[in-house]
């Protein structure tokens, strides 16, 4: 009965000073994702090429997470990889955004029949389970990494897209919108001058909420062997390797970039999450 | 209800001939050569007019719109065509792993489906405790998992390092398929349907326990404080009875996630189910395979979705007595 | 409506109850969100005591206050006694649900999966509980087929007998009906309301929360006038008339001249926000009898003529 008494009401008047920790929680995500991404951009290469005194090494101090069987640094090659995970997400959440910001648009804006288009399209993307679709993708690009950013973009932008739409949906009906029609407005200036400036908070939170799962699925992907070639240190191809070496014994390859790709993918979430808590407290769950 | 299933099916239908063609379309103007996935290793065996002469077999030389009515044709007669690398009929190589894949995933959701609730419940009925925050962090990095990932981590614990457990290889090697036993199949499942069990607990139960902190806050539940009701049997009247078909009915619609993981989870422990089929079919070009995958998939999921809006129709009153009120007592 | 009904002894008395809640505000300041603030009311069995006060002004604490069933964040304050002995957390679980019986304000208290006969059901620890609901459905005029519906099922008188219903099925002594008559229909409110008289002339003391002055002077015994959180004037339901000059503050005053069937004097300004009380009389910005004392102090509650006021001019 106790928990009951705790549970009954979130506790929605101390939400208020969750502002100032927000803040500071975004502030440690960007710097932390800059500080991976400028670790990565300004390593020197000089630990991905091999040397072989340097064989299968135990994490050390002088190598962090070890080294793999040909004498590559994996701190080095992890770097690398989280920063190529890095680009291929700002390259999949920027054209998924788009996507979804213009058929959001549209969809609530061009009439009903482009909305029953544009919604079946959602319904067509959403009919085939999400990786299956990524392979069937890669496989027409032929694989390489033209293949695994246009797999990626090609299939995030359905649920932004929804959400979108319902969004403008929502606002069209506002009075300001409504005034503006009868003003003769056309479509194109309501949605412009109203609507997306409404939409920008969802539009961002969606964007960073997006690497999460871009990045996931470019690592997945490429695991499986469709993705980025053999010769790019990205992170899926150094767990497909180190999955031939693991009887071997050799966790540190797998472990440790495994669990960078994890606090990274987190830290983004954590990132997306934050901004929407601060743009828009009134959605935020918690 | 009726009307409902004769729409649904005719979604499904949309659905299914458009994924059908945009595949076949698709796949048609992939650079990689089918040829290569039958001639498989025996490459630099074949010479250019055998090469040819395979392609004519497979239809291969006909324009894309040609094939795609031939083949289509063929599917409406329940023929999916010849898988390449397998070379037996698609259907039958996909029903066999879907068996296989089937055995994996069911373990999987009814195990994820049944930690991730109880997970779930534990959070919501102590929500802002150290033991909700706790649940709460584990799930959301549970979230951001790769699940291929964890799969390496279990082979590394539980293969490689215990010994429980083969590294690899969905049958002992040098053993015929139809001899292997009962006990070995279970025990090639174990691993993967663990690996897909703790990656599905996470959103089982952060949907759960989102569900329940909602109804504790309701009126309802105020309303059956005031009337005396608490703790245990509060949750049981009217906490579990409000929380059960949201998250059933998002069991059901996430089969889609499912079927992803377990092709990760397939490929990690070389389980030989559909989705290693399907990644087989991918990186060697098997195209009938590849279609047929997808067709397959599309409808699984679709069933998933179907079964996710039957069961509310069926079971949330609401829905089941629409418009049976009290007008008509 | 026979005083003589009225017990001595209060059933339940409440003593400067207070409850507040902390407010973060930016940076680490904390505020204190004073929601109810030295309320005192005591409800004798017989009676009916409605607490009038306008919506959306935290009333509904007060009943979840006497039944322990606020959020864990409130902090309460004041003396709270029933049948003479104190309230405590502990009594409150083992009182709710048996003694005292709430009646919600709408449908959405109960549970929309659950069949309403179930929902009453409960209420009831012994004897045979199916049998004693279908007695009480048939008491309330509710169809036999009733129990077996959902609540979305039920029309909004039907809603409303079910729930008094729940309420008279507990066999408790104190009943508190917080706003039972939300935006209903002219006769369902009549009806509602004879049902919580009813109960009361049965023997049991009811507690009516409402905004609604025309349903508290229906069948109300006495008055309480709740403002900024506190009663400032419990009167009985017979001084409101005439020209109020039964009335004691000038609050209560000015809410009987602004009904249009009285003078239609609206009165102006609003109540204050619970986080900006006024340091002395609550009312005193809007008060034309303010003097330099209102400004200075809260004024106690004293009894005048047979009620109570908290005003410093009342006479
Ligand atoms: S105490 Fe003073 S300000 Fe308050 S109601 Fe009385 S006269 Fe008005």
């Amino acid at each position: 009965m106790k928990n009951f008494d705790a549970l009954s009401h979130p506790h929605r008047l101390t939400r208020l000073n969750r502002r100032q920790s927000t803040l500071i929680v975004i502030s440690l995500s960007v710097i932390f994702l800059l500080g991976l991404l400028s670790g990565g951009l300004l390593t020197s290469d000089a630990g991905l090429s091999t040397n072989l005194t340097q064989r299968t090494l135990l994490p050390s101090l002088e190598h962090p997470f070890g080294t793999d069987w040909l004498g590559r640094d994996m701190l080095v090659r992890t770097l690398k990889g989280l920063t190529l995970s890095f680009g291929i997400g700002l390259a999949a959440a920027t054209a998924s955004a788009l996507i979804a910001l213009v058929l959001g648009l549209t969809s609530a804006l061009a009439g009903r029949h482009a909305d029953i288009v544009i919604t079946w399209l959602v319904d067509l993307f959403l009919a085939v389970p999400h990786l299956v679709l990524l392979i069937l993708i890669a496989f027409v690009f032929g694989g390489g990494t033209t293949g695994v950013i246009a797999g990626v973009s090609l299939t995030h932008w359905p649920a932004l897209t929804r959400l979108l739409r319902a969004e403008v949906l929502q606002l069209r009906s506002a009075d300001f919108v409504q005034i503006s029609r009868r003003l003769g407005r056309s479509r194109w200036w309501v949605a412009t001058r109203h609507l997306l400036p409404h939409l920008k908070p969802q539009l961002l939170v969606g964007f960073v909420l997006l690497f999460p799962h871009a990045i996931l699925h470019e690592a997945a992907i490429t695991f499986l062997g469709f993705g980025l070639s053999p010769h790019r240190p990205a992170i899926g191809v150094i767990l497909s390797e180190a999955m031939r070496h693991l009887s071997a014994g050799s966790w540190w390859l797998a472990f440790f970039p495994g669990l960078a790709l994890l606090v990274m993918v987190r830290v983004f979430d954590i990132l997306g999450e934050n901004i929407r808590l601060l743009l828009d407290p009134r959605t935020a769950h918690e | 209800m009726l009307l409902f299933l004769a729409g649904k099916t005719l979604r499904l239908l949309t659905l299914l001939v458009a994924v059908t063609a945009l595949s076949f379309l698709l796949l048609s103007y992939s650079p990689i050569d089918p040829v290569r996935a039958y001639v498989g290793a025996d490459m630099l065996k074949v010479g250019p007019e055998q090469w040819a002469r395979i392609a004519e077999h497979w239809g291969l030389d006909r324009p894309p719109l040609e094939r795609f009515t031939r083949w289509s044709l063929a599917v409406l007669r329940g023929d999916l065509g010849i898988s390449m690398i397998f070379r037996r009929p698609v259907l039958e190589v996909i029903s066999e792993r879907f068996l296989a894949s089937l055995a994996l995933m069911l373990t999987a959701w009814i195990f994820s489906g049944v930690f991730g609730f109880a997970l779930g419940v534990i959070a919501g009925m102590r929500q802002g405790t150290w033991t909700d925050r706790l649940i709460k962090w584990f799930c959301l990095m549970l979230a951001s998992t790769p699940s291929f990932w964890l799969g390496l981590l279990m082979l590394m614990v539980f293969a490689v390092w215990l010994g429980w457990f083969p590294v690899g290889l969905g049958v002992p090697a040098g053993v015929l398929a139809h001899e292997v036993t009962l006990a070995d199949r279970l025990n090639h499942l174990i691993l993967p349907a663990l690996t897909l069990s703790i990656i599905g607990v996470a959103s089982v139960a952060l949907h759960t326990r989102q569900k329940l902190v909602d109804v504790l806050a309701s009126n309802y539940v105020l309303f059956a404080r005031a009337k005396g009701e608490s703790g245990l049997r509060l949750f049981w009247r009217h906490g579990l009875r409000n929380i059960a078909l949201p998250v059933i009915t998002l069991k059901f619609a996430s089969l889609s996630e499912l079927f992803g993981g377990s092709v990760l989870a397939e490929q990690v422990f070389s389980y030989p189910g559909l989705g290693q089929a399907a990644v087989q079919a991918g990186l060697r070009g098997d195209v009938p395979l590849l279609l047929g995958i997808i067709i397959f998939s599309a409808l699984f999921v679709f069933t998933g979705n179907l079964a996710a809006e039957l069961l509310c129709n069926l079971i949330d009153p609401r829905l089941r007595l629409k418009g049976n009120s009290f007008e008509k007592l | 409506m026979t005083e003589t009904q009225t017990s001595i002894m209060p059933l339940l008395e409440v003593c400067n109850l207070s409850i507040s809640f902390t407010q973060y505000m930016e940076g680490l300041r904390q505020k204190s969100l004073q929601a109810i603030s030295n309320l005192s009311i005591d409800v004798r069995a017989g009676e009916v005591i409605a607490v009038l006060g306008s919506s959306g002004s935290g009333k509904s604490l007060l009943a979840h206050a006497i039944l322990g069933i606020l959020p864990s964040n409130a902090m309460i304050s004041g003396k709270m006694r029933y049948a003479g002995e104190n309230l405590t957390p502990e009594s409150q679980a083992s009182l709710r649900g048996r003694e005292i019986a709430l009646v919600p304000q709408s449908i959405s208290f109960l549970d929309p999966l659950m069949r309403v006969g179930e929902q009453v059901r409960p209420s009831m620890r012994n004897g045979n509980s199916s049998a004693i609901q279908r007695e009480i459905f048939a008491r309330y005029h509710l169809a036999a087929g009733t129990e077996r519906l959902f609540p979305f099922q039920l029309s909004g008188g039907m809603a409303r007998r079910v729930l008094v219903s729940i309420a008279a099925a507990t066999n408790a002594r104190l009943v508190i009906a917080d706003e039972p008559t939300p935006g209903l229909h002219p006769t369902v409110v009549k009806e509602t309301l004879a049902h919580l008289r009813e109960l009361a002339d049965e023997g049991d003391a009811v507690l009516l929360i409402t905004h609604d002055i025309a349903a508290a002077l229906e069948i109300a015994n006495r008055i309480a006038v709740f403002y900024a959180g506190t009663t400032i004037e419990i009167a009985l339901a017979s001084d409101f008339s005439g020209e109020a000059e039964l009335l004691r503050h000038p609050y209560s005053k000015a809410l009987w001249q602004a009904l249009p069937q009285n003078n239609f004097i609206p009165l102006q300004g609003s109540q204050p926000y619970p986080d900006a009380l006024p340091p002395g009389c609550l009312f005193e910005p809007r008060c034309q009898l303010s003097s330099h004392e209102c400004k200075a102090a809260q004024p106690e509650p004293r009894h005048l003529r047979g009620g109570t006021v908290r005003c410093f001019h009342a006479a």
